[in-house]
C-alpha cells in the first residue's frame, strides 16, 4: 500500500472515544446532560453551559453542506497531490464539522444533503468524510 | 468608562515590504530601525518610551518575548506585553496602549511589529484541537477558510466574482500613489483579477495577500506627551474588540462576523456616525474580507457589500476612500505589519501626510483589524482635531 503523508489526528484523553468509534465506522458525538446540545469537536465540558455531564451518543451521519472550497493550490505541501474539496457540513443534530466532501466539484451545491463516508486512510486511522446522498 | 480622547498616536514608522528579504535582516534588527524612526518621527527621545507592546515574530519566536525585545532596544517599560490576536494584534495594541495610559501605568507606548516571511509551506497548526480536527482534512492556512466564507456569501447574497475583484482593483489604484507598496507598480483591472490563477474556489491569486517581510511601529501617547509631539496628534476616540471562534467551522455564521459588536462598541464610544467617517482602513487579507467588514461595520446593509464596492469609487479620490495605502493586497503582508499598515495609513492620512493620495480634509478614520479566519476583531475610530 502507498504511504500516507498527510497529518493524522492524535487523540487526546477527551477525544479518544470519538476516534475509537470512528475506527469502527460509527459517528458518536457528545450530548450535554445539562442543556441537551450535541457537541463537535469533543470538549472537556459543554461549551454552551460548561456542564461536565457529557454522554457519547450515536448520531445519524446525515446533514447539509454549509460551505466548501475546491483547494487547487494547497498551502501545505502535504496536500499538494491534487485538488481536494474542503467542506463544512452541518449535521442534522446541529453541530458543524470540518471535513472533505467526496464529490465532483461541478456537482457540488451549498445546501445539498450529504451523508457520512468513513475513509480508512491508514490501517490505524479513519477520517470522517462525507458524500452526496 | 471610555477611552475616548485619552491617548493619541503621535509617531509612525513603516518599511516598504520586501517580497524577498535580504539575507542580513532579522526581526529584531528591523525593530531597532523602526524604533529609532518612530521616536524621531514623534519628536521624542528614547527615554520617553515607557510602554512596550510587541508582536511575536514567526521568524524569531520565543516565550517571555517582550522583555527580550525591549532589552535589545534598550527600552525600560512600565508596561510590556505581547499582543497575540493574529492580524488584529496591531489594532489591538492601540487601544491597549490607550488603556494603560489612561490607567496611569505609562505615558508613551511603542507598538511595534516586524517579521520575515517566505512563500511556501504553511506549517500545520500548532494548537492541539486544530491539529486534530482541521489539519487531517486539509484545513491548513487561511486561504481555505476565507474561500468558504466567500462561497457562502455568494450563496446567501448573490455576491459576484466581479464585485469582489473590484476591491483589489480600486486598492491597486491607491497603491500606485504609495511609494511603500510592494505591489504598486502597475494598475489592475477586474479582468486581470478574474484571469489570475484560481487558488481556492472562488478566490483568485490577486484576491489573496502575498506574504512579505517588513515591519512598522506606532507611538501612542498621553495628552501631556502629545502636546509636545512634532506631529498633530491623532486621537483614539472609539475602540471595540470581539471574538467568537477560532476555526471558522465553529463560528455562529460564516457571513456574520464578530466585526459587528466590535464596530458597534467603537462607534458608540466615539459618538460619531458612519456617514461622518472620511476614510476606512479595513483589514483585507482577501477581497471578501473587505465586503464583510463594510457590511458588519455598518457602512452598508448586510449582504450588500458586493454591490456597494461595485457602485462606489474606493480610491483616495473617490466617494468612499478605502485602504488608501493599497490595502495589504497591494501593500503586501509583512506578517503583523500587514495589520499595522491599516493603522499607520489611518494615522498618516489624519496627520495630513498622505502626499499624492491624501484624502481631502480627512478628520475621521475607521480602522479594522482582523485575526485568524475572521476570528478576532478590533475596530478603532481615529480623529484629527481642528
Amino acid at each position: 500500500m502507498s504511504e500516507y503523508h498527510k497529518p493524522l489526528p492524535k487523540p487526546s484523553p477527551v477525544s479518544a472515544p470519538y476516534w475509537d468509534a470512528v475506527r469502527r465506522h460509527e459517528l458518536k458525538l457528545q450530548k450535554c446532560g445539562g442543556c441537551g446540545a450535541f457537541i463537535y469537536y469533543p470538549r472537556p465540558r459543554c461549551p454552551h453551559c460548561l456542564s461536565e455531564n457529557l454522554e457519547w451518543r450515536n448520531v445519524s451521519g446525515r446533514g447539509k453542506l454549509y460551505s466548501y472550497t475546491v483547494v487547487r493550490r494547497a498551502s501545505s505541501r502535504a496536500f499538494a497531490d491534487g485538488p481536494y474539496v474542503l467542506a463544512i457540513v452541518e449535521l442534522d443534530e446541529g453541530p458543524r464539522m470540518t471535513t472533505n466532501l467526496m464529490a465532483e466539484p461541478e456537482k457540488i451545491k451549498i445546501g445539498m444533503p450529504v451523508t457520512v463516508a468513513f475513509d480508512d486512510v491508514t490501517p490505524e486511522h479513519t477520517l470522517v468524510k462525507f458524500k452526496p446522498v | 468608562m471610555s477611552l475616548k480622547g485619552k491617548a493619541a498616536a503621535i509617531g509612525i514608522a513603516e518599511l516598504k515590504p520586501w517580497k524577498e528579504a535580504p539575507p542580513n535582516v532579522t526581526p529584531l534588527g528591523l525593530m531597532g530601525r523602526l524604533t529609532a524612526e518612530a521616536i524621531a518621527d514623534a519628536g521624542l527621545e528614547k527615554k520617553d518610551i515607557d510602554g512596550f507592546l510587541v508582536g511575536m515574530p514567526v521568524a524569531d519566536p520565543g516565550f517571555i518575548y517582550p522583555a527580550s525585545a525591549a532589552e535589545v532596544l534598550g527600552i525600560n517599560p512600565r508596561m510590556l506585553n505581547v499582543v497575540d490576536i493574529g492580524g488584529a494584534s496591531p489594532a489591538g495594541m492601540i487601544w491597549r496602549a490607550a488603556a494603560a495610559i489612561d490607567a496611569g501605568m505609562c505615558s508613551a507606548v511603542l507598538c511595534i511589529v516586524a517579521d520575515l516571511n517566505r512563500l511556501g509551506d504553511q506549517k500545520v497548526p500548532v494548537v492541539s484541537v486544530q491539529r486534530e480536527f482541521e489539519a487531517p482534512y486539509g484545513n491548513i492556512g487561511a486561504n481555505c477558510g476565507y474561500a468558504m466564507i466567500a462561497n457562502r456569501h455568494m450563496y446567501e447574497y448573490g455576491t459576484t466574482p466581479e464585485q469582489m475583484a473590484k476591491v483589489a482593483v480600486d486598492q491597486r489604484t491607491n497603491a500606485l500613489k504609495n511609494p511603500l507598496a510592494a505591489f504598486g507598480d502597475k494598475p489592475l483591472t477586474i479582468a486581470d483579477v478574474l484571469g489570475s490563477r484560481m487558488i481556492v474556489d472562488p478566490l483568485h491569486l490577486f484576491e489573496i495577500v502575498s506574504p512579505c517581510s517588513g515591519g512598522s511601529a506606532v507611538i501612542v501617547a498621553s495628552p501631556e506627551v502629545a502636546r509636545r509631539a512634532k506631529n498633530p496628534p491623532v486621537w483614539l476616540i472609539g475602540a471595540g474588540e470581539y471574538s467568537n471562534h477560532a476555526s471558522i467551522t465553529y463560528a455562529p455564521s460564516l457571513t456574520d462576523s464578530p466585526i459587528k459588536p466590535a464596530a458597534e462598541n467603537a462607534f458608540r464610544m466615539a459618538g460619531v456616525e458612519r456617514k461622518d467617517i472620511d476614510l476606512v482602513c479595513p483589514y483585507d487579507c482577501y477581497t471578501i474580507t473587505v465586503l464583510v467588514t463594510l457590511e458588519d461595520a455598518g457602512f452598508c446593509k448586510k449582504g450588500q457589500g458586493g454591490p456597494f464596492a461595485a457602485e462606489h469609487d474606493l480610491s483616495y479620490a473617490g466617494d468612499f476612500p478605502c485602504n488608501t495605502h493599497g490595502g495589504q493586497l497591494s501593500f503586501g503582508q509583512p506578517g503583523l505589519g500587514g495589520g499595522m499598515s491599516h493603522v499607520v495609513e489611518g494615522i498618516r492620512q489624519l496627520m495630513g501626510r498622505g502626499e499624492g493620495r491624501q484624502v481631502k480634509d480627512a478628520a475621521l478614520a475607521y480602522v479594522n483589524g482582523n485575526g485568524g479566519i475572521m476570528s478576532e476583531q478590533v475596530s478603532l475610530i481615529l480623529e484629527r482635531r481642528a
